[in-house]
């Protein structure tokens, strides 16, 4: 490849990161001035975390489902069948659960966020606001953050609690009574282990809203580079989400010594 | 800010993706001088406009408004200064998501200042004025074309601007919306307001304004009156009042 293809790429690449993490500063730091948008933060909230409630809902049922069904199949030859909700407990509230949520969220709303800002920038709106006076970051960026923020921890002890459920569903036919799944799962996990599943989420969160945020308010182009943005906020948030969850999961895996 | 005070453009350089829109552009606008910015579609109307407000940085020169050098200042810092400025984008850009009155009273309700009934007042005074009086609680997706741009007229006179600019506000318009349109305008020039349009619509070009800039290829190749401009020997403007059939696929 020519060279000059390869700084141009290395260019624009470190030239987009510097402008993304300009926008996360600059929305921490408007994170807490005034005006509050109260109402925006509202409609994001129900736009971001009540229209995904019924998706994740969805996905934990079946997800707790086959992770049930999985351990109870490796389970049964050494007798150990009772163990099968600390199994699903774990693996939801640690790992899958708030990926779960996340990735679903990010599919479905992060492409809603960079759809909306991307067709506010095409159609101009986002310019009569600036020239209307209006900080775009505190009236467009902050309140689906902090709406984000809420939302996806929320869901993701929706999925969790579900998962559950769902798992209990399959071990109820393996003969596990309720007593025999809840008591297994305090066996497998610590008080740790629900912090974890709790702080992922906030993180992923706060991708899923930057990244939308950031890929939305650059769109160029007409409905085409809308579409293309939303794709692209999906793509971007998800690989995040992913590679992110391995460095947090290393973290704490550090911290436990 | 005095009463005499300009908008000013020196020497400006603007380009997108290595292509230049604008090449040492020298341009003023002064308070009273009803002007309109000619050219072909791709010239850089538009973009010279948005460049007067802040909204796009030039690769090089100046712009001030007033007194204010606004280049490279960061958007809060000139705040202040661009609240003698309003715009009527070309689709209308009303907020989606709000209906007509709070599009147009927008700006009030993020100042704060005045309380909740005063400001219904001046919104409802504001759409009487443009004629949409009746579309208070509509959505912008349950308006005609032209309903919009009276709306965005609106919404724009609200904050009481000194000069409010109309990038192609006649576009897509059928000839009453146009003929509403203009006399809009005229009554707007009429209250003491200044208006610069950018427009390919030499019909409505000459009937709002008195002073025409002519851009082509990256500059402005004529500055002057309509009289100026119909006698102007610039074969380009000539081309552009009268197009012949060597204009065709140029």
């Amino acid at each position: 490849m020519n060279i000059a293809i390869i700084d141009k790429v290395m260019l624009n690449f470190f030239s987009e990161l510097q402008n993304y993490f300009a926008l996360i500063g600059r929305t921490l730091v408007r994170m807490f001035d005034r005006p509050f948008y109260y109402r925006e933060f509202v409609i994001q909230f129900d736009k971001l975390g009540f229209s995904s409630l019924f998706i994740c809902i969805l996905s934990g049922l079946f997800t707790g489902m086959v992770m049930a069904l999985q351990s109870l199949i490796q389970l049964k030859p050494y007798a150990a069948t009772s163990y099968v909700g600390g199994m699903v407990a774990i693996t939801m509230v640690k790992e899958l659960g708030p990926v779960l949520a996340s990735l679903m969220v990010a599919g479905r709303v992060g492409s809603a966020i960079t759809a909306e800002l991307g067709t506010m920038v095409v159609t101009e709106q986002v310019d009569a606001m600036r020239v209307e006076g209006t900080d775009i970051v505190k009236r467009l960026v902050v309140p689906r953050l902090k709406a984000m923020l809420l939302a996806l921890p929320l869901l993701t002890v929706m999925v969790d609690a579900i998962s559950l459920l769902g798992g209990y569903i399959m071990a109820s036919g393996y003969g596990i009574n309720p007593i025999m799944y809840i008591t297994g799962i305090p066996q497998f996990m610590v008080f740790q282990d629900l912090i974890e599943g709790l702080v992922k989420p906030v993180v992923f969160g706060f991708l899923i809203a930057m990244t939308g945020c950031y890929v939305g308010l650059n769109t160029r182009g007409g409905a085409e580079g809308v579409g293309a943005s939303a794709k692209q906020a999906v793509v971007l948030s998800s690989v995040l989400i992913l590679v992110t969850d391995f460095f947090l999961t290393k973290i704490f895996v550090a911290f436990r010594g | 800010m005095s009463s005499s005070y300009t908008i000013r453009m020196e020497k400006i350089c603007y380009s997108v993706g290595g292509r230049k829109i604008l090449q040492d552009f020298d341009f003023c606008l002064e308070r009273g001088v009803n002007r309109t910015i000619l050219g072909i579609s791709g010239a850089g109307k538009t973009t010279i406009l948005k460049l007067m407000l802040g909204l796009l940085q030039p690769d090089s020169g100046q712009i001030f408004i007033g007194d204010l050098c606004i280049t490279n200042l960061p958007e809060s810092r000139f705040m202040q200064q661009r609240k003698c400025i309003a715009i009527v984008f070309q689709g209308g850009a009303l907020f989606d998501s709000m209906t007509v009155g709070e599009n147009v009273g927008y700006r009030l309700f993020e100042e704060g200042r005045l309380p909740l009934p005063e400001i219904e007042r001046i919104v409802l005074e504001k759409l009487r004025f443009v004629g949409v009086g009746p579309a208070l609680n509509l959505y912008p997706a349950e308006l005609s074309g032209g309903m919009k741009k009276r709306v965005a007229i609106a919404r724009a006179l609200a904050a009481d601007p000194d000069f409010i600019f109309f990038d192609e506000p006649t576009t897509g318009l059928d000839p009453i919306g146009v003929y509403n349109i203009c006399s809009l305008m005229q009554r707007l020039q009429a209250e003491g307001k200044t208006t610069l349009m950018v427009t390919h619509d030499l019909a409505t070009a000459f009937a709002t304004s008195q002073r025409f800039t002519f851009l082509h290829d990256t500059r402005m190749l004529f500055e002057g009156s309509e009289a100026e401009m119909r006698g102007s020997p610039i074969s380009e403007v000539r081309e552009f009042l009268k197009p012949t059939d060597e204009s065709l696929f140029v």
